[in-house]
């Protein structure tokens, strides 16, 4: 028996789509090197014990994966890791990305600034650097 | 081959149409939110498309025969009454169901009531809480190991533990054996999280029929300047302005001119802004 390597967290009033939610959780787990290649993804059966969402869903986001060339749908077997996202960028608490951006967020803070404020600078910042086009 | 098909089905009672004209296609395996108001024609022609109750005008199919006063084999419906056997036990309700259906899986109706958390079958059937009664009717209509499950407000009473073991019985089903669900309700966000298709139905006609991902892709909602909405290019289903800012729902929108901000709509908008629009063609009308 295989052991669950990522758990989805469906959250019904982010007004993000249960597909998309899925689908940024596992390129989320691979990025932070939570996912390895060969990792397999739960079966939609798994999925839907744990949240009870549509099956459907599940697979549409594992199709949408495959697509991107992220995982592999073996038959009869289950849906694999075949890609590493994580980098030395992203990895780990010491990453100097993330520390960089650990102080910035630390300095918010001490600044008064409210999870909201934060978001908004972040998302403002995001989008200039990286057009809403050019992403999708 | 579709599941359900209806094609112009009416229903009139005495002068007035509870579905009037509905033509709609349910692909194979969808799990299908069949949503619209009150009154609005959902148990209707769930009703007729189990057999339960004759179109006036028009005619449903499923699995491609004509659904002719009977429920077809494939085809398990799950009443909003939940009309089941009040005076037996789970135990010979189970006995009795199973009789009553040349196919019958008393296996599969096992396994659904063990995923629940302690289903008494000496219990009679009347005496079991709102939750466990529809679980039970749900086992039931699974018994028949349809191929198209119809369930009338499967979540209508529940409390959120049931709500949730309920879905996850369907939901399980779907994972299973592919079953192709259509449940109804009268709230969109008892659905919207375990519905793939959506049927909005409205003064008994079909307002948006289609895969929820792609619906909601083709529409729009702009805000801008109510001054300028003639630079707006698109279909136009429902509008709310104010003295300076209006909010435009748009099928097929193309990209928002200057001074408008676009986003795709989450599905409740989406919702509201056709039900809005069917009621002032009514209203209109």
């Amino acid at each position: 028996m295989l052991t669950d390597v990522i758990e989805f967290r469906i959250d019904r009033r982010s007004g993000v789509s249960t597909y998309m939610q899925i689908v940024q959780q596992v390129k989320q787990a691979m990025r932070l090197g939570l996912l390895h290649p060969g990792d397999r993804l739960p079966s939609a059966r798994e999925v839907v014990e744990a949240t009870a969402v549509n099956p459907n869903t599940v697979l549409k986001a594992y199709r949408e994966l495959e697509r991107e060339g992220l995982v592999e749908a073996r038959r009869g077997l289950g849906t694999f890791v075949t890609k590493s996202l994580s980098s030395e960028a992203t990895i780990g608490d010491d990453a100097p990305l993330r520390q960089e951006l650990t102080g910035w967020m630390g300095r918010a803070q001490q600044g008064g600034l409210l999870v909201e404020d934060v978001d908004a600078l972040y998302s403002a910042v995001r989008d200039e650097h990286y057009p809403a086009e050019e992403r999708a | 081959m579709n599941p359900l098909t209806a094609t112009a089905v009416g229903k009139r009672y005495r002068t007035r149409w509870a579905v009037r004209d509905c033509s709609f296609a349910i692909p194979e395996g969808k799990v299908v939110a069949l949503v619209g108001p009150n009154g609005a024609g959902k148990s209707t022609l769930l009703r007729m498309a189990a057999g339960l109750v004759r179109p006036t005008t028009g005619e449903l199919r499923t699995f491609d025969t004509p659904v002719n006063g009977r429920i077809h084999p494939d085809v398990s419906f799950l009443a909003q009454n939940r009309s089941l056997y009040r005076d037996l036990t789970v135990r010979e309700l189970t006995r009795a169901v199973a009789a009553m259906n040349d196919r019958w899986s008393a296996d599969r109706v096992r396994e659904v009531l063990g995923l629940l958390a302690g289903v008494d079958y000496d219990a009679k059937v009347g005496t079991l809480s709102a939750g466990a009664l529809t679980q039970v009717a749900i086992a039931m209509a699974l018994g028949r190991l349809p191929r198209l499950l119809l369930l009338d407000e499967p979540l209508s009473d529940l409390d959120p533990l049931a709500r949730d073991e309920t879905l996850r019985i369907i939901m399980t089903e779907v994972a299973d054996r592919g079953t192709t669900v259509v449940m109804s309700s009268h709230l969109l966000s008892d659905l919207r999280e375990v519905c793939d298709h959506i049927l909005l139905i409205d003064g008994g006609r079909v307002q948006v029929d289609g895969d929820i991902e792609e619906v909601l892709a083709r529409h729009r909602i702009l805000v801008g300047p109510v001054a300028e909405e003639s630079t707006v290019e698109g279909t136009l289903v429902s509008a709310t302005r104010t003295e300076r800012q209006a909010t435009l729902l748009l099928r097929e929108a193309r990209p928002a001119p200057e001074g408008w901000a676009g986003t795709e709509p989450d599905l409740e908008s989406l919702v509201m802004g056709y039900l809005r629009a069917s009621r002032e063609r009514r209203s209109s009308a």
